[in-house]
């Protein structure tokens, strides 16, 4: 209990300072951030119109309660851009972004599982060979390379896939492809070495000498207690996953957070910006901190080890 | 066999890349100038790689991305590695109120998923190979402040250093002469995958055209130009590409040989 209590209060405290941060991105605008949004040309009445609405001519602290409090209420301010509240353009983009990476996770979990036993059962074999080649292209491949080759193989030589938008299921899978990929490599070197390690244990030996088959020891034995540090890296990666969709999304023109950060961004939407990453950065806290609360209820160590 | 595939032949692709970077302005290279009658053309015997949308040499352009990767690359991983190291060895030393308020603002940086703050810094900064380093080493000084921080933990309780301490030596002297040497190991691999992280990162935001501007050539840039032209000069994304994963598969392979070779277990 007090585990649990303290990991609520440290996510408390991370998400209160990635909001502070998240508030001073947009005063690191080299300059004016008003003239840098409107361009050198604007009319200083529109200026002053724009640094009112946005508030930024009003004193840095109350700035800061102003925008606190707009949180509080869900209230993110409105677009430059298309002049509507923020949080209905995050509230549109939202489902695709998480489509996308619960499919990305999905494809990681499918490859790298089979992958990942295969090769640590079958040591050396051929395919501890293709796994660890697997692993080496999918850290080498970053997803803007990854995906521009998938769609000329499947999407323009091929034909099976569209090459980019939101219309059906077809389309989701070159994406969560090219998202998963990474993650998989990552996913099967571990859940070799952790397999790999567990296969040395006593009760595998003990598993073994009472005559279990090799299957249900693998499946039933073996894989159950190599699963728990493969769950905590998943927790960690979705990190990674949620970031990487940000130019994944681009590569492949999918309507989500991640594409509107950079339309935003070339906008010069500040605000905007600002509220895309606190949204991403928020939901990825939120899915750790109840990753770290789920695993502790399932292994009662972490609680009584506490600070390990 | 294995050595050869694990040691030589990326040690070849690392020092290319650094020869290609350190020398490419000193060889007879023009790769902004435009050969119209040269679009899009494929490799062949007058151009080794081909040319772009424009008719500019592929070959030129690759080893005028490489010279901004491995600047990037090499300008990051110092700022945030001294940077990182100076703040979580200290934070680990001093211990206290400091340690405190280090470990929060770690956590507040490691909250932002991978290259998202980074995309973001780039993004509000504006283009310009400086911005890069900046937004990246912003981002990239968590890792090393961790570790540095982990491995002072771990080490300042031990006799030699209570014996300087005995003999009067200060905090500044304590770290830099009993506890740095110590904890060099992880961060010498810690950065040798950090150069590939780094390389991988700033391809990503010259891909979303947060990076240099044109016509100055970067990896990720090109692969961005090349991807609109995928069906008829697939030698565009291929190019690059291929420069690019190479030298982030070398990197990493160095870094796996220099972990095995200095003993260091990795954590994560």
């Amino acid at each position: 209990m007090y585990y649990l209590l303290a990991r609520l209060l440290s996510a408390v405290v991370v998400i209160f300072g990635v909001m502070c941060l998240v508030f001073f991105l947009i005063h690191l605008v080299p300059g004016d951030p008003v003239e840098v949004m409107l361009g050198e040309s604007a009319r200083p009445a529109d200026r002053e119109a724009l640094r009112q609405a946005l508030g930024l001519d009003l004193p840095i602290g109350v700035q800061f309660l102003n925008y606190l409090n707009g949180l509080l209420h869900f209230d993110l301010g409105t677009s430059l851009h298309s002049q509507r509240p923020i949080s209905d353009i995050l509230l549109e983009r939202l489902p695709a972004t998480l489509e996308l990476s619960l499919a990305a996770l999905l494809v990681a979990v499918l490859i790298a599982f089979p992958l990942g036993v295969l090769s640590a059962v079958h040591k050396d074999s051929v395919w501890d060979h293709l796994a660890m080649g697997v692993s080496l292209g999918g850290v080498a491949i970053p997803n803007f390379l990854l995906g521009p080759l998938l769609i000329l193989a499947f999407s323009l030589w091929l034909g099976w896939f569209p090459v980019s938008g939101r219309e059906g299921p077809g389309s989701l899978v070159l994406p969560a492809l090219t998202l998963g990929t990474a993650l998989a490599a990552i996913l099967s070197r571990m859940l070799r070495a952790t397999l790999l390690e567990v296969l040395n244990e006593d009760y595998i030996r003990t598993a073994r000498a009472k005559g279990l088959s090799p299957r249900v020891v693998i499946w039933k034995h073996a894989l159950r207690n190599a699963l728990l540090p493969v769950i905590t890296l998943l927790g960690l990666q979705l990190g990674a996953l949620l970031g990487g969709a940000v130019i994944t999304e681009v590569v492949f023109s999918w309507p989500g957070l991640g594409q509107l950060v950079i339309e935003a961004i070339q906008r010069r939407d500040y605000p905007l910006v600002q509220a895309c990453v606190l949204l991403i950065s928020l939901t990825y806290v939120v899915v750790n901190t109840l990753t770290d609360m789920a695993y502790a209820v399932a292994d009662p160590r972490i609680r009584v080890g506490g600070s390990q | 066999m294995a050595r050869l595939l694990g040691l030589w032949l990326p040690l070849a692709v690392v020092v290319l890349w650094a020869l290609a970077a350190v020398l490419g302005p000193f060889l007879p290279l023009s790769p902004d100038v435009i050969h119209l009658p040269q679009i899009l053309a494929p490799p062949g015997v007058d151009a080794l790689l081909g040319h772009d949308d424009l008719g500019r040499s592929l070959a030129a352009r690759v080893v005028s991305g490489a010279q901004t990767s491995f600047l990037v690359a090499v300008w990051v991983v110092t700022i945030s590695a001294l940077l990182g190291t100076v703040i979580g060895a200290a934070s680990a030393y001093l211990g206290g109120v400091w340690d405190l308020v280090t470990v929060r603002i770690i956590d507040i940086f490691l909250a932002f998923p991978g290259i998202l703050l980074a995309i973001a810094l780039a993004g509000i900064l504006g283009p310009g190979i400086d911005n890069v380093v900046l937004a990246l080493s912003a981002v990239g000084w968590v890792g090393y402040a961790r570790l540095a921080r982990a491995q002072v933990l771990s080490l300042k309780h031990r006799e030699h250093v209570q014996a300087a301490l005995v003999l009067g030596a200060g905090p500044v002297r304590i770290l830099r002469c009993h506890l740095l040497p110590l904890i060099l190991a992880p961060l010498i691999v810690e950065a040798s995958f950090g150069v590939a992280g780094v390389v991988i990162a700033e391809a990503g935001l010259s891909f979303l055209g947060l990076g240099v501007q044109p016509p100055a050539a970067s990896w990720g840039a090109m692969i961005r130009d090349g991807a609109r032209y995928l069906l008829v000069a697939p030698h565009m994304v291929l190019v690059p590409g291929v420069a690019l994963a190479l030298v982030v598969l070398a990197v990493n392979l160095l870094g796996d040989r220099l972990r095995d070779r200095l003993d260091v277990r990795r954590e994560r």
